[in-house]
């Protein structure tokens, strides 16, 4: 008798299915743990990621300031640059602009003189507007008009301001300062009329020749600059230039006039007398 | 509306030429008096938005003119230039004593008397 136990095949079966499920548990376990530091290490290296971007973002932000620094630099220089040349433009227009102004002054006395000149034929208006012009445009307080007496060859004075017209004595031509400018046909001026020490009617600070052509009619002759007029500008050499010119053509005409007129008179009443 | 300016002055050169400076004031009609009476007369005629005036003229000089219409109610606040050959500074004062507004000595410039009535208008 044998009473040694035969072992069971199924007890068997079942410690080897129990070492399975403790294989397969422990797998599990494993692949848990597995994924637990897999994930570990994502986190990690997002950590990691943030931590570098963190140490290097201040380098970085710095570096981008600088950028941004320089270029305002270099827009506030280029800006600086423009302001300069916009300012000196600015200048120049302002300077174009008051020579310009000053331009526009001088035309309109120059077309102002001229138009009233020859807006009349009447002879005592011409030396009104010549002596208008002479005071309100020039700016002299002392002056006379001589005009050339062709029966005895003198400069006469025929109208004054600011001085009798007694006190002008007739003049020869090629004769002192006056008689000169109108032998001559060259103006005269002193260098400085406000320090020119004024001796007598013959020594004017002014003497302006009355011409049409190379025909003397006469001058005009100034002695004294009103109290604010403390030297010549530009414009009143241009508008001596047009009086001597303009003034003279203005006074021949309204004398021819004034003698046509005169002339027509009479003739009208010889015709009246014979017709009657 | 136009801008009425009333210039009371003898000779017409100067008329002339003020009206010409005047011209640049866009809109303005100048309306031309040759001596004080006349422009006190058209002043009753109508309304003056400035008065430039003569000092030296005949029968009514500019002085007595800017002291009339100073008394006057109606035109009290006109503003009035002096255009003068007085440059001494007691005729200055006694113009701008009297009532002027400003004061511009011969010999004129065209553009100082557009300056100064765009002063007194108030147009820049």
């Amino acid at each position: 008798m044998n009473d040694k136990k035969e072992p069971d095949p199924t007890d068997k079966t079942e410690d080897i299915l129990k070492l399975f499920k403790k294989g397969a548990d422990f797998t599990q376990d494993l692949m848990r743990q597995n994924e637990k530091l897999r994930y570990r290490v994502v986190q990690l290296r997002e950590e990691y990621k943030a931590m570098t971007r963190q140490s290097a973002s201040p380098d970085g932000q710095a570096a981008e300031l600088r950028k941004k620094i320089d270029s305002l630099q270099q827009e506030i220089a280029d800006f600086g640059k423009r302001f300069k040349e916009v300012e000196k433009e600015n200048r120049e227009f302002a300077n174009r602009y008051v020579e310009i102004e000053e331009e526009n002054n001088n035309l309109a006395n120059l077309y102002i003189s001229s138009f009233q000149l020859h807006s009349t034929l009447d002879f005592k208006e011409v030396l009104q507007v010549i002596i208008e012009i002479i005071i309100n445009l020039i700016g002299a307080e002392q002056f006379g008009i001589l005009l050339l007496d062709e029966k005895t060859n003198m400069l006469q004075a025929m109208a004054t301001e600011g001085i009798e017209q007694e006190l002008i004595p007739p003049v020869n031509i090629g004769e002192g300062v006056i008689g000169k400018v109108a032998a001559s046909g060259e103006s005269y001026y002193v260098d400085d009329p406000v320090e020119h020490l004024q001796t007598s009617p013959l020594n004017p600070i002014v003497c302006i020749p009355l011409k049409i052509k190379d025909r003397i009619l006469g001058v005009i002759v100034i002695y004294k600059l009103l109290e604010q007029k403390k030297a010549f500008a530009n414009v009143d050499y241009e508008l001596f230039t047009l009086l001597a010119g303009h003034a003279a053509t203005a006074i021949f005409s309204s004398k021819l006039y004034s003698e046509s007129e005169r002339k027509l008179s009479t003739m009208q009443g010889f015709i009246n007398l014979l017709t009657k | 509306m136009p801008i009425n300016v009333l210039v009371v002055e003898d000779s017409p050169t100067m008329r002339q030429l003020i009206i010409f400076a005047l011209k640049r004031l866009r809109g303005s009609r100048v309306v031309e008096a040759s001596d004080g009476v006349d422009g006190y007369k058209k002043l009753s005629q109508e309304k003056f938005d400035i008065i430039i005036t003569d000092i030296n003229m005949p029968v009514m000089d500019g002085l007595k003119l800017v002291s009339l219409i100073r008394k006057d109610q109606t035109h009290k606040e006109v503003p009035i230039v002096i255009i003068t050959t007085e440059g001494a500074m007691e005729d200055k004062q006694r113009a701008l004593a009297l009532g002027a507004n400003a004061y511009i000595t011969k010999p004129i410039q065209a553009s100082k008397v557009l300056t100064t009535a765009k002063e007194l208008l108030g147009i820049t």
